[in-house]
């Protein structure tokens, strides 16, 4: 039994199909093992009960020709789940019960899969370390007091503890990617427009999207090709022709052209990082595939205008937030004082700093001199991109510029926890797609990642580039179970 | 630039957060080195730049003005902290 939760999604989906192994088989040791590690705390909510019925009634007429079928999964707690609980990580989601169901979510369920749970995240997803949780950090499964990165670090720990064959998070400025490489597995950033925003916990509306986090490339194909769909339902949703992600995988990519942006060296870059890339420079070389030196000149100016941007549209989505119509209210003499103190209850301290930012830049006198510049600013690093992308087919470049630290060491310095995303967050300002795969440990044993950023709607070149470096890499996450007693 | 305590004040006044003395202190020492870290933006020329406004580069689609969420009152009301079945309730705001 225990072996079943070291299978691949791949793998799993082949068992049940040809009917080595059932859903409720798959289920129960998934649901097992999430049982013996409340150390990491990854669930805020389980639904083990009514996933064991899921399942037996599922093995009972099992449709096969699902592509995930009877598999179980757990979600990040940011996908509304009609009649499951959703906090976003906060006190004043903590007793909000959607009405309805995420399109992702739908989608993967329609498809066959089966909910385990919700999974903890960074208040509203705010959060490169899963510290701004309001039910607790989480525990990295590479090692005690670890942070696993944050915004999806519960996706991170409980895909790398083999607590969810796969599962999904949402990347605002790095919140897959980042965990990702964090804790040794494969995170997807799709094209913005590629997943449907609706029913996922607003963070900042231009930046957000839903993506598959996973072991290995082809479970992360494979779960991808199942989330992204068309939806009327989000006005910024885009029709265009989507792949067999997995099925079209190829670990051909002879002649493609890569580029090295040289300004993704940064000053105090560990030399750990530095020679991880060069590694997958010679890995990429190996592929049969040319790397090309570039430059994305703006690259430096990423991480202030993402600053501004995305507090921004957080503060004008969060003021939904106020007590009436869900969520948390806190007693008040009068309406306003009711707003306020349910607010300032309701929120925790990284929430409350980022609606303060977004508020004073878009307010009256400074809306100029700060949104504005940073929407200017933001066309400049997109238009990097796009004159990149007449010479390259992809980009690679480290995911982080360090691996994991521990609980509570950037927690008194907002802008060092924000470094954090400097690799990230420049392909969420220009809408691309990003993956991050597992490349190497750095002296200490912690996992180190590549990220691979493609051209708008190219996840497929991004996804074959990644199998094609996954196989030379050949990375062995050290999972020791440290948690398990 | 410094952020001092009473633009703090005016600022959690507009963001609607109540905010004590020993908080705002604290919120104008973070959002000051905030501030320092984003003024680097100043050192680029933007004059002639058109801000980007929408990322995905397609208009937004027309649908017809049609009724699809039927009945939903129930619903909607499901989650609020206080409501008298038909209505959401609030603080009392006409004296």
């Amino acid at each position: 039994m225990s072996d079943i939760t070291k299978q691949s999604l791949t793998e799993l989906v082949e068992n049940i199909k040809n009917k080595k192994l059932s859903s409720t088989d798959v289920t129960k040791a998934f649901i097992d093992r999430s049982e013996k590690s409340v150390e990491l705390n990854t669930y805020i909510t389980n639904d083990f009960t009514s996933a064991l019925d899921k399942a037996k009634k599922f093995d009972q007429k099992p449709n096969l020709d699902l592509k995930l079928p009877g598999i179980p999964m757990a979600v990040k707690d940011l996908f509304c789940t009609k009649d499951i609980k959703t906090t976003a990580g906060s006190k004043i989601l903590n007793n909000f019960v959607p009405t309805y169901e995420s399109t992702v979510t739908e989608n993967i369920w329609n498809e066959g899969a089966i909910l385990l749970g919700k999974l903890n995240c960074d208040e509203f997803a705010m959060g490169s370390s899963n510290e701004t949780s309001f039910f607790g950090n989480v525990q990295s499964p590479i090692d005690k007091n670890l942070v696993p990165g944050g915004s999806s670090g519960g996706s991170a720990s409980a895909v790398a503890g083999q607590l969810t064959p796969v599962t999904i998070g949402t990347d605002t400025g790095g919140s897959i990617r980042q965990p990702a490489s964090f804790t040794g597995i494969v995170g997807l950033k799709p094209t913005y427009g590629s997943c449907s925003r609706y029913g996922i916990v607003a963070f900042a509306s231009s930046l957000d999207q839903a993506g598959p986090m996973a072991q290995n490339v082809k479970d992360c194909a494979l779960l991808h090709e199942v989330i992204s769909s068309y939806d009327p339902k989000d006005s910024t949703s885009i029709e265009f022709k989507r792949n067999h992600y997995s099925k079209e995988l190829t670990n051909n990519i002879k002649g493609k052209k890569i580029g090295i942006p040289k300004e993704y060296r940064v000053d105090g870059m560990p030399k750990e990082i530095e020679d991880l890339w060069q590694k997958g420079i010679q890995y990429i070389k190996d592929c049969g595939a040319e790397t090309i030196d570039i430059s994305l000149p703006n690259t430096s100016y990423a991480l202030p205008t993402y600053y501004i941007v995305a507090p921004a549209e957080a503060s004008s989505n969060l003021a939904r937030y106020d007590g009436v119509k869900y969520g948390f209210r806190a007693k008040g003499e009068n309406l306003i004082d009711m707003y306020e103190k349910t607010r300032s209850e309701g929120f925790g301290a990284e929430v409350q700093r980022r609606i303060m930012i977004g508020t004073y830049v878009l307010s009256s006198g400074y809306y100029d001199a700060y949104y504005l510049k940073a929407q200017k600013v933001r066309k400049l690093i997109k238009n990097d991109f796009d004159e990149a992308y007449k010479k390259v087919d992809a980009i690679l470049t480290p995911s982080t510029p360090s691996s994991a630290f521990k609980i509570g060491e950037k927690t008194n310095d907002p802008v060092s926890m924000y470094l954090n995303d400097i690799f990230t967050v420049p392909v969420n300002l220009a809408g691309l797609p990003g993956i991050s795969i597992p490349a190497g440990h750095d002296s200490k044993g912690y996992p180190l990642g590549l990220q691979i950023i493609g051209k708008a709607f190219d996840e497929q070149n991004i996804l074959n580039i990644a199998y094609a470096m996954e196989e030379k890499i050949n990375f062995k996450n050290k999972i020791t179970d440290w948690w398990i007693k | 630039m410094s952020i001092d305590l009473k633009t703090i004040k005016h600022i959690s006044k507009l963001a609607r957060i109540s905010v004590d003395e020993q908080r705002a202190e604290k919120l104008a020492g973070d959002l000051n080195s905030i501030f320092d870290f984003i003024e680097k933006l100043n050192e680029l020329k933007t004059d002639n730049v058109e801000p980007l406004t929408s990322i995905a580069e397609t208009t937004l689609k027309l649908r017809s003005d049609e009724v699809k969420s039927k009945n939903i009152r129930e619903q909607i009301i499901k989650n609020s902290p206080q409501d008298n079945e038909d209505y959401f309730v609030v603080p009392k705001v006409i004296e």
